[in-house]
């Protein structure tokens, strides 16, 4: 599985002496993007006005995004946000789940963490843009006290740093807990005297299904969840409440 | 007995390893904090069982932002232990 050595991704393929690289982060990360497109060409090729098979659980993971956007602001934003929300969610899931197979989490990597919360930030700085203006979104920054200012821009800046670290950290522990456990069971085989790493074989997979698929699922409602509420606050106008 | 019994880098990555354990303390906290937002939520279910599904996500939530700090202090641990900045000061 992962060893503690190397707690960095692996450089995979480099370029001019090594400079340029392409870490195993970057091609998982890619390797998960197309095989959620193809996912969801193969889902939507044969479309009927009576859903079923398929395209019935296609249409509820659709329409659960539709209605979790539609809980935290009004329905017109929600429609346009949506799409945004429901593939960071789904793309946190995959990126998170991958340690399923034996490689390394795409989002133990403090990079993608950082690029995910990236995005996040300049979606919420431009909704707010679009929505007041940027004298209105300056202006905003100083309600309702001028002096608080300061205070407001710190709030704005610090989500994309908390909320990369959350998702990497997470992510991380389980990582290297699970690499903990792997290297005990290992040592408890060898310790047995017997070749066949029988120990391996059951006893993870209670781990296994906490930190590949529960926590998964979990990090990944808790960043879209926060990106909605921090949505929700820059589509708000003072007067609206 | 010869003179030093440590090398600087070994007393600096020594040191560490207590500054990590230290650091992870913070777990005290957060459980308290998660178990004060399990306990409210419970109640409130107890109360309001048709709000269950409301309660839940907002109790996830908040037990992900109570989390934060903790995973602060993780992160500061892991660098501590496995990257350690200090030794190459020496």
């Amino acid at each position: 599985m992962h060893s503690t050595e190397h707690l960095g991704p692996r450089k995979i393929i480099g370029f001019l002496d090594g400079n340029v690289f392409i870490t195993e982060t970057v091609l998982l990360a890619l390797i998960v993007a197309v095989i959620m497109v193809v996912l969801a060409l193969l889902s939507t090729r044969k479309l009927e006005k009576e859903p079923k098979g398929v395209q019935l659980v296609v249409e509820l993971i659709v329409e659960g995004m539709y209605k979790l956007t539609g809980t935290m602001m009004d329905k017109r934003n929600a429609e346009i946000y949506a799409p945004f929300v429901g593939t960071l969610f789904l793309f946190l899931i995959f990126t998170n789940a991958t340690g399923m197979f034996g490689v390394r989490p795409v989002t133990a990597d403090v990079n993608t963490a950082f690029a995910l919360s990236t995005i996040t930030f300049l979606v919420i700085q431009g909704s707010s843009i679009r929505n007041r203006g940027i004298l209105g979104h300056i202006k905003h920054y100083g309600e309702p006290y001028p002096f608080m200012f300061p205070i407001m821009v710190i709030k704005d800046l610090s989500l994309p740093i908390s909320l990369a670290f959350r998702l990497f950290g997470n992510i991380t522990g389980g990582m290297i807990i699970m690499a903990f456990v792997f290297k005990a069971l290992h040592s408890a085989t060898d310790g047995v005297g017997i070749t066949i790493p029988f120990l391996q074989f059951l006893i993870p997979l209670p781990l296994n299904l906490f930190f590949d698929i529960f926590e998964p699922i979990l990090q990944g409602f808790i960043f879209t969840t926060l990106t909605m509420a921090f949505l929700a606050m820059s589509l708000t106008t003072h007067d609206d409440h | 007995m010869n003179f030093p019994l440590v090398t600087s880098a070994g007393f600096v990555l020594g040191m560490s390893a207590l500054a990590a354990a230290i650091v992870m303390l913070v777990a005290l906290a957060i459980g308290i904090g998660q178990g004060l937002i399990g306990m409210k939520a419970v109640e409130g279910v107890a109360r309001q069982p048709e709000a269950k599904s409301d309660i839940l996500q907002t109790m996830v939530v908040g037990q992900a932002v109570t989390e934060t700090t903790g995973i602060f202090a993780f992160i500061i641990a892991i660098v501590l232990v496995l990257a350690n900045p200090l030794v190459s000061l020496l």
